[in-house]
């Protein structure tokens, strides 16, 4: 089922959480909203949800207006950061839940309920603890229980709050491949919300980023990561350098350095940030075009690419570089040693 | 040198905690020292004075225990003591949950008054609060006047007494009840409501079972808080034999004929009522806790 929202506000106070957004979530998709605390993500999944309820605007299911529709009516499937399962029930008991309170006249029977939780336990691979409480259970476990709580309602939308914000590193990535897996099995319209852009990167078919209550760019993860719409998206999606530069007639001026500017071609002197990833910088130890003098300052071997950071005179930051691992054996990097870095790809915003 | 240390791991003696012993070795220092002191604590204000109430109630012969316990004025007492202590737990199990929902889910003008007033029964001399809900419940007092007008009365019957206990039970269901229902996390009645559930069905299959061990608990104190309690009964209950005479009051008559054998054989039957009530609900929550994992 598709979803689209349109004109939404909401003010907590004098706190605004969203300011005019407007968006459509196709059918089918897993789409991530993308964005740093406070900036409305969560508040747009709960008023998608209905648990929370727009000042103005509205939402609509499938094109018919839901914005007044209560969150019992609505069928979505939502999934809560702390699980939220009801502890003094079993898993099986949990994962029914959606079933068993249905009226009298829809509800299954006994042995139909049976058997789908025992499905829904076996499509989250948990079979085995239909017995246990909540409580016995490790977080990941919880969290894959509350989603098959969820889909037990066959809801027409899944919706799911920073569903792997409270669990260590290593589940979290297993959960977020997993709930990859399952979106294509199950093809049901999805939206998550995460603060961690790798996580929206790895799972996400369309990403929203938010910012300050206001969609700043939305697009394919490739889309995002190589041509951000804005500066907050290029900084808030992986790491970057950030240099303050004038443009002038296509070129981005840095001090004596220059970047190249073709798409400011027709401006004359206006101040503008400069960005340029880590890994879009080549280091080399001979003098180049194009080539800043640096010395190195520190280098990180810890991980799959070399991290160096490298002191320059263009400003006082350093400069991040990342190379591949096999550069350590053709470059001296040993602690100040010189080196040139070669920016292959920036990215230059002009400044308002 | 991983297998030296390896090898001088395996050939190491057992740990010396694995010595067997009824005290399980702690790495908290002074196990002995507070043992001691909690049963030397428990057994000067606990055990020895009941100990001395059973011996003392031995005293006499077991025809003449049997007939002190089994009098029809002392088990009218037992019946009205049980009954309207029981009855004022129930009534603070329901509105106490209701206080305590009212204090924890809503903010409203005075909030902080009314939480500070739930705890004026356990400071209030029960004396005074026994005078005044005589004077607001007799036929002519503030409220009993209006139940009169439907012949209802209140002080001077076990109605009354009912009413003292249920104000000196007030605080007990509230308090034991308000920690857990703050604590309970409004994202589960969230879930339960996207699950399609009603708002009586999440209230009676998510929070219910959830408050249910602390409710539990709250009733069990304010019932055996009421059990034993006399100061603000005496006034409201009219203290007529076989009708408004709660066993205390008996075990006070007695105590002022100097009738001491027959007062402690009166307060032994008090308290292994109480201790098989109380060990009853304790197994009820006990075994509600298990399924919560607490």
């Amino acid at each position: 089922m598709s979803i689209q929202v349109r004109n939404l506000h909401k003010h907590f106070g004098s706190f605004t959480a969203l300011n005019n957004v407007s968006l459509d979530f196709p059918t089918g998709e897993l789409v991530a909203l993308l964005g740093p605390s406070g900036c409305g993500k969560t508040t747009l999944l709960r008023i998608i949800a209905g648990l929370e309820n727009p000042d103005a605007g509205s939402v609509l299911f499938h094109g018919e207006d839901a914005t007044n529709v209560h969150v019992r009516e609505r069928n979505v499937g939502f999934v809560f950061q702390h699980y939220a399962l009801f502890r003094h029930m079993t898993v099986f008991d949990n994962v029914a839940f959606g079933l068993t309170v249905r009226p009298k006249e829809t509800r299954p029977t006994k042995e139909f309920i049976n058997k789908r939780v025992h499905e829904l336990l076996e499509l989250v691979q948990l079979d085995w603890l239909a017995d246990r409480y909540p409580h016995q259970l490790s977080g990941g476990q919880r969290q894959r229980i509350a989603l098959a709580r969820a889909l037990a309602v066959e809801p027409k939308v899944l919706l799911l709050d920073e569903p792997f914000g409270a669990l260590d590193a290593k589940v979290r990535k297993d959960l977020r491949r997993w709930l990859r897996r399952l979106h294509d099995e199950l093809h049901i319209t999805s939206i998550f919300v995460t603060h961690d852009q790798e996580e929206a990167m790895e799972v996400a078919d369309k990403i929203v980023v938010l910012n300050k209550g206001q969609i700043e760019q939305i697009g394919t993860p490739d889309d995002i990561y190589n041509n951000p719409a804005s500066p907050f998206v290029y900084d808030f999606i992986g790491q970057v350098n950030l240099f303050h530069s004038r443009v002038n007639n296509g070129w981005a001026h840095i001090g004596d350095y220059k970047l190249p500017a073709p798409e400011h071609n027709g401006i004359d002197d206006h101040a503008a940030i400069a960005y340029v990833r880590p890994h879009d910088i080549e280091l080399s130890e001979q003098a180049s075009d194009g080539a800043i003098a640096a010395q190195v300052a520190h280098v990180s071997t810890a991980g799959s690419v070399l991290r160096i950071e490298l002191q320059h005179q263009l400003n006082s930051d350093v400069l991040h570089v990342e190379l591949p691992r096999a550069q350590e054996r053709s470059l001296n990097l040993s602690v100040g040693a010189k080196v040139f870095a070669r920016p292959t790809i920036s990215k230059i915003f002009l400044q308002k | 040198m991983s297998e030296i240390t390896a090898t001088a791991l395996a050939s190491a003696p057992p740990y010396p905690s694995a010595k067997k012993g009824w005290v399980k070795k702690s790495v908290l220092p002074g196990f002995g020292l507070s043992l001691g002191l909690a049963a030397l604590y428990a057994s000067l204000i606990v055990f020895i004075p009941l100990a001395g109430l059973v011996l003392k109630a031995l005293e006499l012969s077991l025809p003449e225990l049997w007939a002190v316990i089994s009098n029809p004025r002392a088990l009218a007492s037992y019946r009205l003591t049980f009954g309207a202590a029981f009855t004022a737990a129930g009534i603070n199990l329901f509105f106490g949950l209701i206080v305590a929902w009212v204090l924890v889910r809503y903010d409203f003008f005075g909030k902080r008054v009314i939480d500070a007033l739930v705890d004026l029964p356990f400071a209030l001399p029960t004396a005074v609060a026994g005078i005044a809900l005589t004077a607001l419940y007799t036929t002519k007092g503030w409220v009993g006047q209006w139940f009169w007008l439907a012949d209802i009365k209140i002080a001077y019957t076990w109605l009354g007494v009912t009413v003292a206990l249920t104000f000196i039970g007030l605080p007990f269901v509230v308090r034991t009840v308000q920690p857990v229902l703050a604590d309970l996390e409004s994202e589960v009645e969230e879930a339960a409501a996207s699950l399609g559930a009603s708002r009586w069905q999440t209230f009676s299959r998510v929070l219910l079972p959830a408050l249910l061990p602390s409710l539990l608990t709250g009733f069990a104190l304010a019932f055996a808080r009421a059990i034993g309690e006399y100061g603000s009964v005496v006034f409201i209950s009219g203290n007529m034999p076989y009708k408004t005479e709660i066993t205390p009051l008996l075990i006070m008559t007695k105590l002022e004929q100097f009738d001491y054998a027959g007062a402690a054989a009166l307060g032994t039957v008090m308290l292994v009522f109480s201790f098989v009530l109380l060990l009853l609900i304790n197994l009820l929550q006990h075994w509600s806790h298990k399924r919560t994992g607490g």
